[in-house]
């Protein structure tokens, strides 16, 4: 009869490479060099982050009306919260604030389809196309006013948040499709074409933007007959849209050169012509290759559009500085600025986990 | 010629050629209108600057607040366009705004080259210096090797520079961009002397966690004199601008506020009775209201209560009148006579 051999069982590990003292001793202390380096960080966090927090939380002042209630020495929320509802909403008539949380709520309730995994791709896109085109109508008009019976409200008093968000979404919506052509165009076998496109982008991409919104305040208006003004928002407007819409064509067309040439080859065997094959094999796999490089135009957009602070246009961080600027509220900017990086953050982090989202959607194997 | 100067003299040209066709037409826009487009600052303490309501305030939104009383009677009738440094004689020359009041220094070059008219003075500023009790400074002369902070790529920068050469003084100025990090770096120690507009530097003071501790120097080491602005072409809303600022500087002189502007009316005295339009019209000679000049008074007030209520002692940053008191009263704020 065989003698079977059982395996003695397994040991545990050394009580040294498990738990809390495993991980440490892993991550924080293998070399000498990562124990310097771990001291030095638990150095500075230890200088930096008890008054920080003190300054931020301990000794900060919540309640009160009035710079009064901020003699406690840390940061004072009060100012934050008295003006909060003008780092929103700006110069926005108060009786008419509700228009803007309307249209915010129309965006949300009517964009929620397309985010959902239940909803027919067939009906999304039809949604999309539908919210891309008529929405913008409808906030306008929500927004201005002037019609339908609502007060006329020039964009002159939008501000903060509101102005902001607003620059951002016209630029990105606008700038997304224009970018495509151009970069559409930039490939173009037409000589005029791609001369144009490139001429445009090469231009675009040249100057800095502030500059750009420089022009369209400054200079634009010599050369205009007199009374007779364009909207200065409008002006950003098509200044931060034509500028992104050069970035993104960038971006894209990189997508477009990863394609390989087979691709292009197969779809001409099926007969398709040149929009087909873009529309439905070459863009549907450039675009998502490129998802990281959008979603990074966009955050740089998002942030740029405090630029046009520089023009005298109230977006959330020129607001805040106004604020500051009020004799009744002097020597709060720290908690002022510390606020809108918060919004910034927010928004920033927020698109980027997005992305990252949609790639993981979206991946479908040839990804390393 | 080299196409950039060709395109500088087209623009010149263009220029030129609405400035001619415009003549006499801002108050007729204006009054179409109904209302005055009046550029301010887009931010600055006492000045102009929004509320947390949203409401402007400031001596340079008074101004033209002052402006809408006297050509109708309402001075809410403005609409405010706030600029930056660098938009606004853009603004002003293209016709974005037909006044501009945002605490611009009257120069020679801005009257003239710029197609601009100053329309007097609401606030006679220079630089000063804000500096640390604990120094033991009395005068800007005692200064001599001090650490100062200064904004920079400003006129203040230069004056700076002048002013410490000019009387033999060694200077290690530090430059900041913003008026925050100077404050800052002021409490931190980090230099002396603070230097800036005097009407600034009190608002820097107040930004300081112990405003108690800083005095400002008594030396003024520069002219800054501030006032309204209008383009040339429109030599009635010109008047209309530059009479509403004598009005007020001459209602404080005479003693009508305000408050008092209706018994005043009742006066003796004929140079109140001309002020507040009960004897002589003096709205005719404008195309205003008989009355205007007791009009804007009573709706805005007269110079001292502005300047008391906006950065005066009725505001926080407490400004003495210094400079800005009327010339009876050791001051400059003179204003030609209403007869």
């Amino acid at each position: 009869m065989a003698e079977s051999r059982v395996p003695h069982a397994s040991l545990p590990p050394p009580a040294s490479t498990i738990g809390v003292v495993g991980w440490l001793r892993r991550n924080l202390f293998s070399s000498p060099l990562n124990i310097v380096l771990t001291l030095l960080a638990v150095y500075l966090l230890f200088v930096t982050l008890p008054p920080l927090l003190r300054w931020a939380f301990l000794d900060a002042s919540w309640r009160g009306d009035d710079r009064e209630a901020c003699r406690s020495g840390g940061a004072c929320w009060v100012f934050i919260r008295v003006h909060f509802e003008q780092f929103m909403y700006g110069f926005y008539p108060d009786g008419q604030r509700w228009r803007v949380n309307a249209a915010v709520l129309l965006l949300i309730l009517g964009a929620a389809p397309l985010f959902m995994r239940a909803v027919s791709s067939k009906f999304k896109i039809r949604l999309g196309l539908g919210l891309l085109i008529g929405y913008p109508f409808v906030a306008f008009a929500l927004l201005k006013g002037g019609m339908i019976g609502l007060p006329v409200v020039d964009t002159s008093q939008w501000g903060g948040l509101l102005l902001t968000l607003v620059i951002a979404g016209v630029g990105m919506t606008a700038a997304l499709p224009l970018g495509v052509l151009l970069a559409l165009g930039r490939r173009s076998r037409m000589p005029a074409i791609q001369t144009l496109c490139v001429t445009f982008i090469e231009f675009w991409r040249g100057v800095p933007l502030i500059t750009v919104l420089f022009m369209s305040s400054v200079m634009l208006p010599l050369f205009l007959p007199v009374g007779m003004n364009f909207d200065k928002l409008l002006r950003a407007l098509i200044g931060v849209t034509l500028f992104q819409g050069a970035y993104m064509a960038e971006v894209v067309r990189g997508g477009l050169q990863a394609i390989p040439k087979g691709q292009f080859e197969a779809a001409a065997a099926l007969g398709l012509g040149y929009w087909k094959t873009m529309g439905l094999i070459v863009l549907p796999q450039a675009l998502k290759l490129v998802i990281p490089g959008i979603v990074n135009t966009f955050i740089a957009l998002f942030k740029d559009t405090s630029l046009v602070l520089i023009i005298g246009l109230f977006d959330l961080m020129n607001i805040v500085h106004n604020a500051t600027t009020n004799p009744a509220w002097l020597g709060f900017s720290t908690e002022g600025y510390v606020f809108a990086a918060l919004v910034y953050w927010l928004f920033c982090f927020g698109m980027s986990r997005y992305s990252q989202n949609l790639e993981k959607h979206l991946h479908t194997g040839h990804k390393r | 010629m080299n196409p950039l100067k060709t395109f500088t003299t087209a623009a010149i040209l263009l220029l030129t050629a609405s400035g001619v066709a415009q003549a006499g037409a801002t108050l007729d826009a204006i009054k179409k209108n109904g209302f005055i487009k009046c550029g301010v600052s887009d931010g600055l303490p006492g000045f102009s600057f929004a509320d947390e309501k949203g409401n402007y305030n400031g001596i340079d939104v008074d101004v033209c607040r002052a402006v809408a009383a006297a050509l109708f009677g309402d001075p809410a009738k403005v609409k405010f366009t706030p600029l930056t440094a660098k938009e606004r004689l853009t603004a002003l020359q293209s016709g974005e705004i037909d006044v501009l009041s945002r605490n611009t220094t009257w120069t020679s070059s801005r009257d003239s080259a710029q197609g601009m008219n100053f329309t007097g003075v609401t606030y006679y500023d220079g630089q000063g210096f804000l500096v640390n009790k604990k120094l033991g400074v009395k005068s800007a002369k005692q200064l001599d090797g001090a650490t100062v902070c200064v904004q920079a790529g400003t006129t203040t920068e230069l004056n700076l520079s002048d002013y410490f050469r000019a009387n033999k003084m060694k200077l290690t100025p530090i430059t900041y961009d913003k008026s925050d990090e100077s404050a800052k770096s002021l409490e931190a120690g980090r230099c002396d002397v603070l230097t800036s507009d005097q009407s600034q530097l009190y608002a820097q003071r107040i930004k300081l966690a112990k405003p108690g501790e800083y005095i400002v120097l008594p030396e003024v080491i520069s002219k800054e004199p501030l006032g309204p602005v209008v383009r040339h072409g429109d030599d009635d809303w010109f008047d209309i601008v530059k009479w509403t600022l004598f009005v007020m500087v001459n209602a404080e002189e005479l003693g009508v506020n305000s408050k008092n502007v209706e018994e005043m009316k009742k006066s003796t005295n004929p140079d109140v009775k001309r002020l507040l339009g009960v004897e002589g019209d003096k709205g005719k000679d404008f195309g205003l209201a008989t009355d205007w000049m007791a009009v804007v008074i009573k709706q805005v007030g007269n110079y001292g209560e502005i300047f008391e209520r906006n950065v005066g002692q009725g505001s926080p940053l407490k400004i003495q009148r210094g400079l800005n008191a009327l010339w009876n009263q050791g001051g400059l704020q003179y204003a030609p006579p209403v007869r």
